[in-house]
């Protein structure tokens, strides 16, 4: 760690992490992956969506954002899981790694190119604002606090994924550790109410669902947006450690 | 200058290189040479600040790697083995990708860079799609953007094709004539037509650090002639062929089918370079009314020094190099 940290004090390492992401886009919006990914995940959404909305006639997206954190949980991971893993099987780890880059500047790359996919996901479901508006009067507060909480709950999951994608070649593993990890924090509530009432309130601070859910219903505390910081820098600082490992 | 103070590295309990040190000045083209796990890659990423080394010291114009990584990979120009690369880039994209990354203006280096590369064909082929030949070419402009002082190539003549091969060599010859570069190869003909200097490497350690010519002469200039007559029985050949001078131990080979010859015998010869025994062996057998049908050089004395210092046993060079002959 000692010696690997040195070089930050380089000029122009905002640059170096913006080339890198500026690369891992270009990758992923040319392939297909990008396009079944999102495809799919506005399929399954939309489906949560639209039965809200004409079975139970409901003009909200009450629906789709209770269920948000478990479709990234899903989806997310699927962006990640290359990222890493992809550049250990090839190979390619050793020319970029041998690049005037730190691992930092990989990181920090890497992790704008998985967020920047994961809200390019997101995006397009904003169409169901418009549906909603269109034939309601919807209560603005939660659709904001929603896709606020949402950009938060992305870079969280995105954090997760990369550092999954940084301890294996494999990139099915690495999915299924993102997913694992995802899913355990976003449903964490659901099963804390076999616990005894101490223990869930002090688990309930780790729950990714319990934060995101309190954001959406329009509540802006900042403890919420903190726990979503913490988680994101908690990960890239470890996919930092891991990526330093390596070397030695 | 690139200097190596003692570098060991392990992986668990594997030492994968051994307490190695050697300095290279400016302008040297070396051979890393030996055999397959030797420690060749080790060491490279090591100097390329891919790995840190277990313990002891490398430094690059008397920098330590260690401490200023960023400013020693920006002297290095790096291609590792089979040059891995992003295979769903075009060729222009992926150049210009590197040259961001290394702060070279793109617009201005990328084209030349394609046209000493000999990538000009290509540039709009996606990587995935070029042959091995090409590929390595990309790595070799990879390593070459940003005009470093050190060139380290991995194996880059592995996989190819005999006339890539060639083409590869002047390639490196050319680009060594202005820069330090260290070559890693198992090919001995390679060291010999490319490096000033060969490094030999065994199972870690370094077991011979010599001016290319210089390590020929160090081991005995010795080469292995392998002979196939006809005519005579064996016996009778050895006895005729151990009186030319220059001749040092004869053995049996397998011998080879012959048209119209029921019983070739073929032998090798360890013989002295410098006495060239050669047109003597070769009047030995005419006299006599003999047929020759083979007289040819098996391996040559380098190739014995390799195979005497990276062989299971460690001996004594100048002991072994005789041994490897017989």
């Amino acid at each position: 760690m000692t010696t690997s940290s040195a070089p930050r004090s380089t000029t122009q390492r905002p640059h170096i992490a913006a080339v890198i992401m500026k690369r891992e886009l270009g990758a992923y919006f040319s392939g297909p992956i990008a396009y079944i990914v999102t495809g799919l995940f506005l399929l399954l959404s939309g489906i949560l969506f639209f039965s809200a909305f004409f079975l139970q006639d409901r003009a909200e997206l009450r629906r789709f954002f209770d269920n948000l954190p478990i479709l990234l949980s899903f989806f997310i991971p699927a962006l990640t899981m290359r990222l890493f893993a992809e550049e250990k099987r090839s190979g390619t780890i050793e020319t970029l790694m041998t690049l005037p880059v730190t691992e930092l500047d990989v990181v920090w790359g890497k992790f704008a190119a998985a967020w920047i996919s994961a809200i390019a996901m997101l995006a397009p479901t904003v169409s169901y604002v418009v549906t909603v508006a269109l034939f309601g009067r919807p209560d603005p507060g939660p659709i904001v606090g929603g896709y606020l909480g949402a950009l938060f709950l992305c870079a969280a999951f995105s954090a997760i994924g990369l550092f999954a994608s940084s301890v294996t070649k494999n990139q099915i593993i690495s999915f299924f550790i993102a997913f694992g990890i995802s899913i355990v924090l976003s449903t964490m509530d659901y099963f804390l109410i076999f616990l005894p009432g101490t223990v869930v309130h002090f688990l309930s601070y780790f729950s990714a669902g319990a934060h995101f859910s309190s954001i959406s219903r329009g509540i802006l505390d900042t403890r919420d947006l903190l726990y979503f910081v913490s988680v994101t820098l908690l990960f890239l600082v470890l996919t930092v450690e891991v990526e330093q490992r390596e070397r030695r | 200058m690139i200097e190596l103070s003692h570098v060991s590295r392990t992986f668990g309990a594997f030492r994968a290189v051994d307490d190695i040190s050697f300095s290279i000045p400016s302008g040297q083209i070396v051979g890393l040479l030996g055999p397959n796990g030797a420690g060749k890659t080790t060491t490279m990423r090591m100097i390329t600040g891919f790995l840190a080394p277990s313990s002891g010291t490398i430094s690059i114009d008397g920098t330590d790697v260690a401490d200023a990584p960023i400013a020693a990979k920006r002297k290095i120009g790096y291609m590792p083995e089979s040059a891995p690369l992003y295979s769903d880039m075009i060729v222009d994209d992926y150049l210009r990708y590197v040259a961001a990354m290394q702060g070279v203006d793109a617009n201005a280096k990328v084209p030349s860079l394609a046209g000493v590369c000999g990538l000009t064909d290509v540039m709009h082929k996606n990587i995935s799609e070029l042959s091995r030949g090409y590929k390595q070419r990309v790595g070799l402009a990879h390593a070459l953007m940003q005009d470093p002082e050190i060139l380290i190539l991995d194996e880059p003549t592995n996989g190819l094709d005999p006339n890539q091969i060639i083409e590869v060599r002047n390639l490196i010859k050319e680009i060594g004539r202005t820069r330090t570069v260290i070559v890693s190869t198992h090919i001995l003909a390679e060291v010999e037509m490319i490096c000033d200097r060969v490094i030999i490497i065994s199972k870690g350690k370094i077991v011979a650090d010599s001016p290319t010519e210089e390590l020929r002469g160090h081991f005995g200039r010795r080469m292995t002639l392998r002979l196939t007559v006809g005519g005579c029985t064996r016996d009778e050949l050895v006895c005729a062929l151990s009186s030319v001078r220059g001749v040092g131990a004869v053995k049996d080979a397998n011998s080879t089918q012959i048209r119209g010859e029921a019983h070739p015998i073929s032998l090798m010869l360890s013989v002295d370079e410098d006495e060239e025994p050669r047109p003597a062996l070769f009047r030995q057998v005419v006299d006599r009314g003999w047929t020759l049908y083979e007289l040819a050089v098996q391996t040559s004395s380098l190739e014995d020094v390799f195979r005497a210092l990276t062989a299971d046993t460690p001996v004594d060079p100048g002991e072994s190099a005789k041994e490897a002959t017989r």
